[in-house]
């Protein structure tokens, strides 16, 4: 079928026109479409793209899991199609969640993957003794897996997957719930495998900073290649097209709003203490008063979003509907804000000492913060860091240890349910009844929340028309696109118009053009004077927020503005750390996390 | 991280030498595996030896096909001496706990309130036929149907009693009772008719179903569930040893829970033991395999813990309790319905069951019962085999 080069011989993976579609044609949904691919060895071959994007499929597609509708696919030489066995048997695959066996040990798992990958036992306490070492395992062979945190996890399922070194590694998202850190030392050791033992490797990741870490890229948006090659290929036309803005006097998020409205930005983006201004082709920084412009080095997400916005107009043309609903989201949206900040400052949340333990266990160790009316105020950190347990608090769905706390002038240990007329709440799975409508999905949420008739009436159609979802009224719900089920969400949670918005994770798994939509809409609900409240991993995301606090092992490791917390951060190497930076420091401070735990 | 320091020991060993050798290794890694997880998850554990004695001891105890004290109404529109022997006979009697009413109507309405499970009316003319002609003296037994199945103990009980003392009182007066024919009935196997004896071993058919095919039916699924199946998938491991891997752990817990059944049936419910022992123990392994190859083929199928166990229960316990002859004779079903017993294992296991504890061994029974049982578990085995696949699809 395809002339094979003698180039091809020696390439690890092959693919031609892949297809593969899952379900029966009403609901048939097509998650590879027509994908070619050649995966150089002993490099790292980077396969990004946002959730949805078919990277998992096309993984198990390349693991021999799943069979393609049509294509052909040669992995280390070997059909895929027609013989997945002695694939399966040759390369080293490891899921997006491995699946360790959480009530055997750190050790018994190795031993089981020892096993059977035929590893003779005489290679294996080196090997073993190797894998640990690289892994940073070793004190904890006798643990179960269940007890390891996120990232230590990973390790050991990469630990696993390598026990007996394949020429080719298969690695589904590695990094997705990892803590920076962690999200550092899986790269590592990647890098490393290469190095040393010449292993070719595949590396999904939905992460687009990640990109920058790989030889090769290829982009995946909704099933198809958007494009291959080196990160550099990626970002070459966009040199000079890059620009960051800052006007000392306004806040961020208002001169991006400012700034988005300008006919040649196609996109803005808050980036430190700067406004990162995508520009059309050859177009000038717009003169704007007392705005600072310098050039900045494009990024990958720059060229992704660029790519994504051409798509769309293309697709404007082949699909004049859709693509008016989409627009009406955004347009839809006051892009300025009312520039009369909000003028009395008063607290809104204020926690003091907050304790929360289960059994002997302090999952949440005596913190204090408060946040201010109409503050976007973000709460970050590792999984197991506290987050969750507090914001469980703070939306009164699980009782304090000890300590105070109060909600819009509530507390919440007396009067939770009160409180919580006044909060809404987006969880990070969205909570949405799958099967009823978009409608019907607002009704219930409406009525929950005890709106009248009348009032019921006039929230449903707002929430319609502000979040573009009119064309999909009567669509249910379970059939909508990620990014749409996240506005329907968002929607849901305001119907009875809270002053306080928790969300949860609200952006993972979204492409960036709905991330940069959302928090659109996020600026727009605090100008207006909702106080929001958000947990993300993004650590770029950090940067919309007002003010934050990072967790750690149930303590505030620190606090402040983006712009504090990242000075807090500031060595000699670093002079200029970015949100990640700055959090891996804070947490790798030696005594940081356990210094200032005065109850134990 | 310090990852610099690291010796750098190439192992690529030839990737054929993999795909042949190491079966027996493989196998064992995955049996380690899976006895290591039923140590630390005591939920199997339960599952082969709580589940058995908890049921047995409801079961045992609590289930009797044997009628005793049933409420009976005792009237005689005449009393008399003869009718008052008769009546002391029924109170002798450890079946009936009798009352005498005065009349019928106050005994029909005992019967209406359900005080009474029954009336035995002696009418005004009973005494004198008594005398005459011994045969024809009228009894009139009246029993309350609802029940159909203690109506017809009732009957029979009733009616064995004034036969009983008919003869008693024949013998009494030093004559036979003029009977034609004299039925000497012997009862064979369970003479003393214990319905104890006869429900605990078909109850241990039942419990093992559920438990064999309950224990397989949560580790496939669980292994979905939880994602380690993927993992396992993309190694060289083989569908056959994957699924020896489940199958011979399972097993060895199973045929414990086998002889924690039996050992409470011999010695706590002491039902007398005739047949060999190593009988038992092969065909109680083959009857296992059936259980086991089920809830197998149930977990491949279903994918899900929580469904998977549903299934589990519904396809294996419902038609091991009501199908089998445990308790509802096959014979007495719509030809339809027989036709489904016969590829219920427990049908089969319950025979054999049977006849090893109350017959002992009685080959004609015993072996057609096991080649069914074979032929129903190489069915769900080779089912399992065929639908397993090292795909996601």
């Amino acid at each position: 079928m395809t002339p094979q080069s003698a180039d091809d011989q020696t390439l690890a993976i092959i693919a031609d026109g892949i297809h593969k579609s899952f379900g029966k044609p009403p609901r048939r949904t097509e998650a590879v479409v027509d994908v070619s691919l050649r995966v150089v060895p002993g490099q790292v071959t980077g396969l990004i793209g946002p959730d949805g994007a078919g990277k998992t499929t096309l993984m198990r597609l390349i693991a021999g899991l799943l069979t393609p509708d049509s294509g052909t696919l040669t992995v280390l030489g070997l059909d895929a199609v027609a013989d997945p066995l002695t694939v399966q048997a040759s390369i080293g695959y490891m899921p997006q969640h491995f699946g360790l066996y959480e009530d055997l040990t750190v050790q018994e798992n190795l031993n089981l993957y020892a096993d059977l990958q035929g590893l003779p036992p005489d290679q294996r306490a080196a090997r073993f003794a190797q894998l640990l070492h690289m892994t940073g395992l070793a004190p904890f062979t006798a643990r179960l897996a269940g007890r390891l945190s996120g990232g230590m996890k990973q390790k050991l399922g990469l630990a696993c997957t390598l026990v007996r070194p394949p020429r080719l590694l298969l690695l589904d998202e590695p990094t997705v719930g990892v803590d920076p850190v962690s999200r550092r030392e899986l790269w590592a050791i990647v890098y490393q495998l290469v190095a040393d033992e010449g292993m070719s490797v595949l590396l999904s990741t939905a992460y687009l900073d990640e990109a920058e870490r790989c030889k090769e890229v290829i982009l995946l948006h909704e099933g198809r290649v958007l494009g291959k090659g080196t990160p550099a290929e990626f970002t070459a036309h966009l040199t000079g097209r890059v620009y960051g803005a800052s006007r000392p006097a306004t806040i961020r998020r208002h001169l991006q709003a400012e700034l988005q409205k300008q006919s040649v930005v196609r996109d803005a983006i808050i980036d430190g203490d700067l406004v990162r201004v995508l520009l059309d082709e050859n177009a000038q920084p717009p003169e704007l008063p007392g705005v600072t412009w310098q050039p900045l080095q494009p990024r990958f997400e720059d060229a992704f979003v660029l790519q994504l916005r051409e798509r769309e107009s293309q697709q404007h043309r082949k699909n004049q509907e859709h693509q008016e609903s989409k627009e009406s989201a955004v347009a839809a949206l006051p892009t300025t804000p009312k520039n009369a900040p909000v003028k009395n400052r008063e607290d809104i949340i204020i926690v003091s000492d907050l304790t929360r333990r289960f059994g002997t266990f302090i999952a949440v160790d005596a913190i204090s913060f408060s946040v201010q009316r109409g503050e976007i105020f973000g709460l970050l950190g590792a999984n197991g860091a506290g987050k969750s347990t507090t914001f469980r608090m703070l939306c009164g769905l699980l009782l304090p240890s000890a300590g105070k706390l109060s909600v819009a002038g509530v507390d919440l240990r007396t009067a939770a349910a009160k409180a919580r007329a006044r909060i809404g709440y987006m969880s990070q799975k969205f909570a949405l009844y799958e099967v009823l409508s978009v409608r019907q999905n607002l009704i219930f949420f409406a009525k929950a929340y005890g709106l009248n008739r009348q009032r019921r009436a006039a929230r449903i159609d707002w929430a319609l028309a502000e979040f573009g979802l009119t064309n999909y009224s009567d669509t249910s719900c379970g059939l909508l696109p990620l990014g749409f089920k996240q506005r329907l969400a968002m929607a849901c949670a305001l119907m009875h118009e809270p002053d306080i918005l928790f969300l949860d994770e609200p952006t993972s798994g979204v492409d960036p053009i709905e991330r940069r939509a959302f928090w659109q809409r996020i600026n727009q609900l605090a100008d207006q004077g909702v106080t929001i409240m958000i947990t993300t991993h993004f650590m770029d995301e950090a940067e919309y927020c007002d003010r934050l606090v990072i967790m750690s092992q149930g303590d505030i490791l620190a606090a402040g503005s983006p712009k504090d917390v990242r000075a807090q951060a500031k060595s000699p190497e670093q002079p200029n750390p970015n949100m990640e930076d700055a959090f891996i420091a804070l947490i790798s401070t030696p005594n940081a996390p356990k210094a200032p735990r005065p109850s134990q | 991280m310090n990852t610099k320091a690291r010796n750098t020991t190439a192992q690529n060993t030839p990737d054929t030498a993999l795909a042949r050798g190491g079966a027996g290794r493989r196998l064992f890694g995955l049996i380690r595996k899976e006895t290591l997880q039923i140590l630390r998850d005591p939920s199997s554990i339960a599952i082969a030896f709580l589940m058995p004695v908890v049921l047995l001891l409801i079961f045992g105890y609590g289930v009797s096909l044997n009628a005793k004290h049933i409420p009976i109404a005792l009237v005689a529109d005449a009393p008399d001496s003869q009718t008052a022997a008769l009546f002391g006979a029924f109170d002798q009697s450890t079946y009936f706990s009798p009352k005498t009413a005065p009349n019928l109507p106050t005994a029909e309405r005992w019967m209406l309130n359900r005080t009474v499970d029954a009336i035995v009316h002696l009418p005004s003319d009973f005494s004198a036929k008594l005398s005459n002609t011994a045969n024809q003296a009228p009894v009139q037994i009246i029993v309350n149907g609802v029940d159909a199945n203690q109506a017809r103990l009732t009957q029979a009980y009733i009616q064995a009693a004034w036969q009983g003392w008919l003869s008693a009182r024949a013998t009494a007066a030093g004559h036979s009772a003029d009977q034609p024919v004299q039925v000497a009935s012997r009862i064979w196997f369970n003479p003393e008719l214990r319905s104890r004896d006869y429900l605990v071993p078909g109850l241990i058919a039942v419990i093992m179903t559920l438990i064999g095919a309950l224990l397989t039916a949560l580790v496939m699924a669980r292994e979905w569930e939880r994602g380690t199946l993927e993992a396992l998938m993309v190694t060289p491991v083989h569908l056959n040893e994957l699924l020896l891997g489940k199958l011979i752990p399972y097993f060895v817990l199973g045929m414990g829970g086998m002889a924690l059944s039996v050992s409470m049936a011999i010695w706590l419910f002491n039902v007398p033991f005739l047949g060999s022992p190593w009988i038992l123990i092969l065909t109680s392994a083959i009857f296992l395999l059936t259980a086991l190859g089920m809830g197998l083929f149930i977990s491949i199928v279903a994918k899900n813990q929580f469904v998977a166990s549903l299934i589990a229960i519904i396809t294996t316990f419902l038609p091991a309790f009501m199908l089998s002859g445990f308790i509802f004779d096959i014979g007495s079903m719509p030809g339809w319905l027989q036709n489904l017993t016969y590829i219920v294992s427990a049908r089969y296991f319950i025979v054999i069951l049977h006849t090893l504890f109350l017959a002992g061994d009685v080959n004609g029974v015993i072996w057609p019962n096991t080649l069914a049982m074979l032929a129903i578990a190489a069915f769900f085995l080779g089912a399992s085999r065929r639908k397993i696949r090292k795909s996601l699809e």
